[in-house]
């Protein structure tokens, strides 16, 4: 096969925050560089290559998920929410509220991720425990802030 | 006057409240609202209709030469815009301008590798297609042929005979050397009680990693030859003092803009070659570039921490701990290239003596080239190596001379009445109480108990470890400093500069010259300038990031080196004391001559004091200034818009004597961890943690508290787990985050952090610039697990890494593990 052609474009169908999204893809775009590039919603970010980090984190179907270890096509007819859908209009939501009371940012380019992880987290468990967030924040690296007024902002959204 | 206090949770404050004073207090910060909605602006955010992705070829030899370059298997791909390569770079730029004096200074350093790779990631050539994927595919089809070196891993041999020369036009892998002496080292040693002989000290290579790797969007303006360079470089001054020269433009074709950056901590200083291979390609194939670094390319190929060998050191003590003096061959490993070197050669001088009270050093400083990765600043540059050295003597000595490392320190360091203290090289010290925070920290970790939490762990078969690390951060430095690596240079001194403007509906502008990664630097301005105006924060507009078209910008503008609280903010109150002078000349003018000493700020106004009738609304003001200005007096010299340079109180350094105040303030830390380990592996956990910290004013008491448990999280990460870890071929081991370990959320220990409040008497607000002091971290955790280890075969630990094999070596071999020391009567 011809170096350029390996790409084969497939047409999919995603609904992110409640706008449904119909696209030509290539097959091997990452869902977080269809997002970002694709559909220009670039609050979730970049920050590995290797899915470790979890700037990219957002919500599939109900599923948290790191959204540079799928590809844009495995999402097709799915859900997605991210970090662009959490307020409220102007009202931001507990959980926004409370990083910023907390100081749980710094440069806030892992915070979208962390929102959604700790999002997913109190859905899933409305009362952690004190293990529990940090389980629930463990696939998301923080540089700024040590991770300690991360864990009071949730602490605080979760009471 | 110095307050103290700790601290777990500060107290918000609503920003609504009526509030006489506004630094101080813990304002919401003004950048949260748009970063918790994903709206901030990074820089793989900045797009452009029809641009290009970048992407390098990168070096997988440590050392070749480069015998053949083929781009056209590349360039015919379908969606490939073009290439660069190393030869096309030598032939349209200069080589970059180097700091140092020779033979560093004969290095010749380009955008791209020219006939040579000299590290495993060196970029050799970048290709530009439609998409990220078919840049990277591309690049694939670049046919680069090598003839492999054998590489230099380990700088202690870097000088050897028969060591490859990594640089054929410096004459061998010596960069640079120069020796540091003040006091009298003869006197000292004959004084001395003990010489306390350490063999070798080791601090290791890591980074802070920021979360967002570098990049850039570039465009060029043909018809007026400029680029805009799009980028989340944080020292775009800097930047633009290398390339211009290099690219043969003047810098005011150079257009810096940041808005959001990822995170720095000194890592974004040195993206000139990236940016410059990017503003080629933008001029060469007339469309706007974009270049997002991957995590593996920037772990492989950027400004990692300045590696450092401490050889040879002896300490002269007295019986009873006090210490008299040292000397030691420190060995700096730079890597590849001088891209900021070799200035960690003399940052380190500004910390000459540490926090104690030896007036008698001697530090041969030698600095070569290796085939690793460029070193560059990284938070605590160059300090932070030179403060956990004399951490490490500390201990070690108390070790040696069975003191207890708490008394030594209090012994030995500069007392609060000693202040401001001139160190041994001439820099002043300029407040602080060293001793009174160690007691907070033993306070709160509970160290009169240490015994019994001592026995209660050896119960649970566990050993107990205490460390202190005590430690500095120097900021707002006096460029003069460079002229001691180099005495042609011409740079002293330091600048920042600010604009406060009042605009026609009355909004308050404000414009730094600063690029904020994170420091909240939006809304400590806004406070500074509310207290001068009476105003609040939320009517202060402080713009987002940084442009060289804003013409806010000095020379020395960013943000690096621990130095906003200083001249940032400075530069902000001289503005908006400007600003303030020129509102009440302007209503003076209004209300038909009042003096301004009848005038006053209040309520978003300017008013005549008793007569709160005679009011003018700032909206009034700039109403009047920009659109309804007809009859004012012709010689009034109002424009309110205002703009100073804050320019810090330097001299020039001597350069024979290595002599001078390289920093204006020095704000403090002592931290104290307490670690428990388990002697059958090695595995580690730090039990209790304290930090405290002294950085004079607080300006935003929860941002200086936010930056020191960053600081802090990234010392135990680089204590415990971070390490560039090269093979002997010049492999780098952790290219990446699966291999180099950042602490996450649960590896986090309980922290109590607290502080000190010495005010700066140099500084225009008291303030201090502060962030760095995490080095305190890595000193503590060395210092517990070498006490945890004092009564179990008594292995003295000698490098700032120390993942849990190495404390496992440690237990199993103290003597060959740990550092070789030597204690000889004097």
């Amino acid at each position: 096969m011809e170096a350029g052609t390996v790409s084969s474009q497939r047409q999919i169908s995603v609904t992110v925050n409640g706008t449904t999204y119909e696209r030509e893809v290539e097959a091997r775009k990452l869902l977080i560089h269809f997002l970002r590039d694709d559909l220009d919603l670039t609050g979730s970010h970049i920050g590995c290559d290797t899915g470790n980090c979890g700037a990219c984190s957002i919500i599939v179907d109900g599923t948290l998920v790191k959204s540079c270890m799928l590809l844009a096509v495995q999402a097709d007819r799915t859900q997605i929410e991210t970090v662009e859908g959490l307020a409220d209009g102007e009202e931001l939501s507990k959980l926004q509220q409370a990083f910023s009371a907390h100081h749980a940012l710094q440069c806030g380019y892992c915070t979208p991720g962390m929102l959604m992880s700790a999002t997913a987290l109190l859905r899933k468990n409305p009362h952690p425990s004190d293990e529990e967030i940090k389980k629930g924040l463990q696939g998301n690296i923080c540089r700024c802030t040590g991770y300690w007024n991360i864990f009071e902002a949730v602490k605080a959204a979760a009471e | 006057m110095t307050t103290t206090g700790t601290t777990t949770a500060p107290e918000q404050v609503e920003v609504e409240a009526p509030a006489e004073q506004w630094k101080g207090q813990n304002v919401p910060r003004k950048e949260d609202r748009r970063l918790v909605q994903g709206q901030g602006v990074f820089i793989d955010d900045v797009k452009r209709h029809g641009m290009g992705y970048v992407h390098y070829v990168r070096s997988p030899y440590a050392h070749a030469h480069i015998t053949s370059i083929d781009v056209s298997g590349a360039e015919q791909m379908k969606g490939v815009y073009g290439t660069l390569t190393g030869e096309e770079v030598a032939s349209l730029t200069d080589p970059f301008f180097q700091i140092s004096s020779v033979p560093g200074a004969n290095v010749k350093d380009y955008a791209l590798a020219v006939g040579k790779v000299r590290y495993v990631g060196e970029a050799i050539v970048a290709v530009v297609a439609e998409t990220r994927e078919l840049a990277r595919d591309a690049s694939e089809l670049v046919d680069v042929q090598y003839e492999p070196i054998d590489a230099v891993t380990d700088a202690r041999d870097a000088q050897g005979e028969s060591v490859p020369t990594i640089h054929e036009e410096a004459g061998g892998n010596l960069m640079w050397h120069g020796v540091y002496e003040w006091g009298d080292l003869d006197a000292a040693f004959a004084d001395a009680d003990k010489v306390v002989k350490i063999d070798q000290l080791h601090f290791h290579r890591f980074n802070s990693t920021p979360l967002e790797c570098d990049g850039a969007l570039v465009e060029y303006n043909r018809g007026i030859g400029q680029w805009t360079i799009h980028t989340n470089n944080q020292f775009p001054g800097f930047a633009a003092i290398m390339m211009g020269p290099a690219m043969r433009t003047g810098l005011d074709r150079l257009r810096f803009v940041t808005q959001d950056i990822g995170g720095g901590f000194g890592n974004k200083i040195t993206s000139h070659p990236q940016l410059v291979a990017c503003c080629l390609l933008a001029r060469k194939l007339n469309r706007p570039v974009q270049w997002t670094e991957w995590r593996t390319d920037f772990h492989m190929s950027m400004s990692h921490g300045n590696e450092r060998w401490f050889l040879e050191t002896e300490v002269a003590v007295k019986n009873d701990g006090t210490l008299l003096g040292f000397r030691t061959k420190a060995l700096d490993d730079a890597g590849a290239w001088l891209r900021y070197e070799p200035l960690g050669g003399v940052i380190w001088a500004q910390v000459t003596p540490g926090m104690y009270r030896w007036r008698n050093i001697r530090v041969d400083f030698t600095q070569v080239a290796t085939n690793k990765a460029p070193v560059s600043p990284n938070r605590g540059y160059s300090r932070m190596q030179h403060l956990w050295f004399t951490e490490r003597v500390i201990d070690i000595v108390a070790h040696e001379l069975a003191l207890d490392p708490v008394e030594v320190r209090k012994r030995n360091y500069i007392r609060a009445d000693e202040m401001p203290y001139e160190t041994p090289n001439g820099c002043v010290y300029d407040s602080g109480d060293y001793a009174r925070m160690l007691d907070i920290a033993l306070e709160l970790v509970d160290y009169p108990n240490a015994e019994a939490r001592r026995q209660d762990a050896q119960a649970r078969g566990k050993l107990l470890g205490i460390g202190i690390g005590s430690t500095l951060d120097s900021g707002t430095n006096n460029f003069g400093q460079s002229r001691m690596i180099n005495p042609e240079l011409q740079f002293s001194g330091n600048n920042e500069v600010a604009t406060v403007k009042l605009d026609i509906f009355g909004e308050l502008v404000v414009t730094l010259g600063t690029t904020p990664q994170g420091q909240g630097h939006e809304t400590t301005a806004a406070q500074v300038v509310a207290d001068i105006l009476n105003c609040s924060p939320d009517d202060v507009h402080v713009r987002a990031g940084h442009d060289s078209y804003w013409n806010s910008h000095a020379g020395f503008s960013g943000t690096y080196a621990s130095q906003f609280a200083v001249t940032g903010l400075s530069a902000v109150k001289g503005a908006t004391e400007m600003l303030a002078a020129e509102i009440k000349k302007l209503a003076g003018a209004v209300f038909g001559g009042v003096p301004e000493e009848a005038l006053e700020l209040a309520e978003g106004g300017v008013r005549i004091k008793g007569n709160p009738e005679a009011f003018l609304p700032f909206m009034a003001c700039g109403a009047i200034i920009n659109a309804n200005n007809a009859g004012l007096p012709e010689d009034l010299g109002v424009t309110l818009n205002c703009r100073y340079v804050y320019r810090p109180p330097f001299e020039v350094p001597d350069v024979e004597r290595k002599f001078g105040n390289l920093t204006l303030t020095y704000a403090a830390q002592v931290h104290v961890a307490v670690i428990e380990i388990d002697p059958e592996t090695g595995y580690y956990d730090i039990v209790d943690y304290a930090a405290i910290d002294d950085c004079g004013k607080r300006i935003n008491p929860q941002i200086v508290e936010g930056q020191v448990m960053g600081a802090t999280a990234q010392a135990l990460g680089a204590a415990v787990h971070e390490a560039f870890v090269y093979d002997e071929d010049g492999n780098l081991l952790t290219p990446n985050f699966y291999d180099y370990h950042v602490p996450h959320a649960l590896d986090m220990p309980p922290l109590r952090t607290g502080y000190v409040e010495s005010p700066s008497p140099f500084t225009p607000l008291g303030t201090k610039g502060m962030g760095e002091g995490g080095g305190a971290g890595i000193h503590a955790v060395c210092a517990a697990v070498q006490d945890a280890l004092r009564s179990n075969g008594g292995a003295k630990v000698w490098d700032s890494s120390n993942p849990y094999h190495r404390v496992w070596e440690m237990l199993s071999d103290p003597d060959e593990a740990g550092a070789r020391v030597s204690v000889v009567e004097a």
